[in-house]
């Protein structure tokens, strides 16, 4: 059903640090080994080793340059969907394949019902959605649900695999509609955006900024060495015989 | 956006059906449609044909056809859904009129009652596929007050210039209709100018800044995620050279408009078979003409995602 609900009970999403990514892609290949199975799987790949290839991958890291008055820094950006709270993708699709559901919020894509018509990935800003030409349906990120409710994992691996996979811990997942949890207490202290908030989708996901320069400075630095060459004594003459 | 030929055939297509088919719906409603079973069988022919052909094309760009039925479904909240019933709905009282037309030799009563329903069936069917496009807000040639008007005038353009030309094949040629026709193409031609005016001004409604929601400074792509172009970039990041745009332009503007008003001119002036010949030449040049304008629809239409592999 494509109406989109007033409210869902939970908000599940994703908090990525842009002060803390590398850029090491971890997060796009481990998410992309993920959709070898389960939902929405396989991701297909046409031509890989050949050379026109051309694939469907749910999680893309750019690099961009950003200039500001401080200087100029490099920000790697992954970008994946956003799970929105108003979705254009679920209300423009025909066949009610895209949907939003009310217990966490999560987008999804029912493959079964999908025409492949690919209006949704013209509504959606962000490009979220790619179209699988081998399946002819549409794909977007399923926030692992296959995987954040699969009781045969450890509980502490119930994560998305792009969070679980992130060396430096620049991704975050929780309930983003639960002021109250870490990672709500997250995107407060930092002071996490939405992307293109003047469209008025409403993301689920949230970007923490790169910190200011100033405030991380200095103090990280070695303190000056000391004076080296002593005044006076032995020492000192032994210094100016030396230097000459 | 990347031009996908069925769906520009689709709706060319279809926008002159259903402006054909509302023209007769609305004439028999007003008592002006003689009940001639050899116009009747033409003229609804073409119209059908039109919508059906066009119709059938448009599953041509689906991944899944086979399980296009259900599109019908979600009409409650999809532009595209809401096209597709109103299309098949309005087969109904075409087909009623046709019907009444065809195997009862009638156009008054009932007959132009479905007529008219069929009529307003047609504009309906037409302002939904529009609004598909319009409702788009991360298209900024699309999400445009110019968009929804602008294929009315083109269906009714063409409509009209199909209606004309079949007047002058059976017989019952009308100076006003040709300068009714003139003046509509005129009016098209002046809205589709307005809009690529409007369209070559107006940039994505967000920038990069807002896009990486890195808000302060410049903000500039220097790597992508990945080598090769990707889905996103084949279909909404199609670009066309704006030497090929400019002359695409021109031919839309004579093809669609300048000639076809110019032949229309002419045959106001010239002997009846000359005249006939001059007006289905205006119709089939126009439909040529019309199907580069939905080519370039598609092809100057910019994306926000584009911003992401730093196009503005």
């Amino acid at each position: 059903m494509t109406c989109v609900p007033a409210a869902t009970e939970k908000s599940l999403g994703l908090v990525i640090d842009l002060d803390v990514c590398v850029g090491c892609q971890a997060c796009v290949t481990s998410c992309k080994e993920w959709n070898t199975g389960g939902h929405m799987a396989p991701l297909t790949d046409l031509d890989p080793y050949g050379a026109k290839p051309d694939g469907v991958w749910f999680n893309r890291v750019h690099t961009y340059e950003q200039e500001t008055t401080q200087g100029g820094r490099t920000v790697h950006f992954p970008r994946s969907c956003l799970h929105c709270a108003e979705p254009a993708c679920v209300t423009v699709c025909p066949t009610g394949a895209s949907y939003k559901r009310t217990s966490d919020g999560i987008v999804l894509v029912d493959e079964s019902k999908c025409i492949g018509c690919k209006l949704c990935s013209w509504a959606c800003p962000y490009g979220a959605r790619e179209f699988d030409t081998d399946v002819g349906v549409m794909k977007k990120c399923t926030l692992c649900v296959d995987r954040i409710y699969n009781d045969k994992l450890a509980e502490e691996d119930r994560v998305p695999a792009c969070v679980a996979a992130c060396p430096t811990s620049a991704r975050h997942f929780g309930d983003l509609g639960d002021p109250q949890s870490a990672v709500s207490q997250l995107v407060a202290e930092r002071e996490g955006v939405s992307l293109m908030p003047e469209l008025g989708y409403r993301p689920t996901n949230k970007y923490l900024p790169p910190r200011d320069r100033a405030a991380r400075t200095a103090d990280m630095a070695a303190p000056y060495l000391s004076e080296a060459s002593p005044q006076g004594g032995f020492l000192g003459w032994i210094d100016r015989v030396l230097s000459n | 956006m990347h031009p996908a030929y069925s769906v520009i055939f689709f709706t060319t297509a279809t926008g002159a059906g259903y402006g054909l088919l509302a023209l007769l719906g609305i004439l028999a409603g007003l008592g002006l449609v003689p009940p001639d079973l050899w116009l009747g069988l033409v003229s609804l022919g073409i119209a059908f044909g039109l919508i059906a052909t066009g119709l059938l094309s448009s599953t041509g760009h689906l991944g899944r056809p086979e399980r296009a039925w259900r599109a019908f479904s979600q009409w409650r909240t999809s532009w595209l859904s809401r096209e597709g019933v109103a299309s098949v709905v309005t087969f109904v009282p075409a087909g009623v009129f046709a019907w009444g037309w065809i195997f009862l030799g009638r156009t008054d009563g009932w007959v132009a009652a479905a007529g008219v329903i069929a009529a307003l069936g047609a504009t309906l069917t037409v302002i939904a596929t529009a609004m598909i496009y319009r409702s788009l807000k991360p298209i900024p040639q699309w999400y445009s007050p110019f968009t929804v008007p602008g294929y009315l005038l083109l269906s009714w353009t063409s409509g009209t210039l199909l209606l004309v030309a079949l007047q002058h094949v059976f017989g019952m040629p009308s100076q006003m209709w040709n300068m009714g026709a003139i003046l509509l193409t005129a009016a098209a031609w002046i809205w589709k100018r307005a809009s690529w005016r409007r369209n070559d001004a107006v940039g994505l409604p967000v920038d990069l800044n807002s896009a990486t929601g890195l808000k302060s400074g410049t903000v500039r792509s220097i790597e992508w995620p990945h080598t090769e172009e990707n889905y996103l970039l084949k279909e909404m990041g199609f670009r066309v050279a704006r030497k090929h745009r400019l002359r695409l332009r021109s031919f839309v503007e004579m093809a669609g408009f300048a000639v076809p008003m110019a032949l229309l001119v002419v045959a106001l002036f010239t002997p009846v078979i000359a005249a006939i010949a001059l007006c289905v030449l205006a119709a089939l040049i126009q439909f040529s003409g019309l199907l580069v304008e939905r080519w370039l629809f598609f092809a100057e239409a910019k994306h926000t995602v584009t911003l992401y592999y730093g196009r503005e």
